[in-house]
């Protein structure tokens, strides 16, 4: 990472301007060639530093107006098989096993996005189904406090 | 606002294949057959509508080398106001939500160093008068944008 890095990772974590060529205004704005701010930006995407390049939806304004969080509770040595079938669920964002609390024993997450609790109830039968895992809770979240992109430099 | 089926085309687009070419909606607009103009109006609107929150890059903060983790406490209820004002001032909170549980305030908090972030941690368990538990993520599998064409 070096300076220039650093003022790319700058321009995309937030909001890119909507034109008709967004690079070229960063580009301009950082002072180097548009090219070369693709090829940089090419480079992280490979590394993985950006991992998603585009639009962030509100999910409660794209018709998912019940989204919740799954925290399911699994052996370690089971943890794998069932985070692999949870990745496959289209309904399921994200999805972590997570080192938890004794009070809080629920080690595996997924963000379930639906458009009404009959239909989240189905997705989590379906879940409950697919990984046999029977203790969980659903904590659904009822005020969003604040959510907004983090910046780094 | 009701999405129309050109909308929700354009959000998957947006969303999980952005071109990183010269002019991305070009690339766009010839692939729903219809013009850079309209495909930019259109997104003006989903924005101005706040259905897109931001067009950019979504960036892994462990891959940076910054430190990040999910915590949860639990708070009084006539007192979540006020708790939630003191963490979400910590620059490092991105997402902080009223969730249904005994554990009611669930945020996440990235920071330069796993040493910083319970610092962080430490100083607002005092402010705001409670225990927060954190959850480092061990593994992750799937991070993605869900599909809103269904």
């Amino acid at each position: 990472m070096d300076v220039l890095d650093r003022e790319i990772i700058k321009a995309l974590q937030g909001d890119i301007p909507l034109s008709s060529r967004p690079w070229q205004e960063i580009a301009e704005n950082i002072g180097i060639k548009e090219e070369e701010l693709l090829s940089r930006i090419r480079k992280f995407k490979e590394n993985g530093i950006i991992r998603r390049l585009g639009a962030v939806v509100r999910h409660n304004k794209a018709g998912f107006t019940v989204n919740a969080m799954l925290a399911l509770q699994v052996e370690e040595s089971k943890a794998d098989e069932a985070g692999l079938k949870l990745a496959g669920f289209e309904e399921i964002s994200h999805c972590y096993l997570r080192k938890v609390p004794e009070d809080f024993p629920y080690n595996l997450f997924a963000m379930v996005h639906a458009s009404s609790e009959e239909e989240l109830a189905g997705i989590i039968k379906r879940i409950v189904e697919a990984t046999g895992i029977n203790e969980y809770r659903v904590l659904r979240s009822l005020r969003e406090m604040k959510k907004v992109s983090m910046t780094y430099f | 606002m009701e999405l129309t089926r050109l909308d929700k085309e354009i959000l998957n687009i947006l969303q999980n294949d952005f071109p990183l070419v010269e002019r991305p909606y070009a690339v766009i607009a010839d692939r729903l057959g219809i013009s850079e103009e309209e495909v930019l109006a259109r997104v003006k609107v989903l924005k101005e509508e706040g259905v897109i929150r931001r067009i950019g890059g979504v960036i892994d903060a462990q891959k940076l080398g910054f430190y990040s983790t999910l915590c949860a406490c639990h708070v009084e209820e006539d007192k979540v106001w006020e708790a939630a004002g003191i963490i979400n001032q910590e620059k490092g909170v991105t997402h902080n939500y009223l969730r249904d549980d005994w554990y009611n305030l669930w945020f996440t908090l990235t920071s330069p160093s796993p040493e910083e972030g319970e610092k962080i941690i430490k100083d607002l368990e005092k402010r705001i008068g409670a225990e927060i538990k954190s959850m480092p993520a061990q593994k992750v599998y799937k991070i993605k944008a869900v599909f809103t064409g269904r």
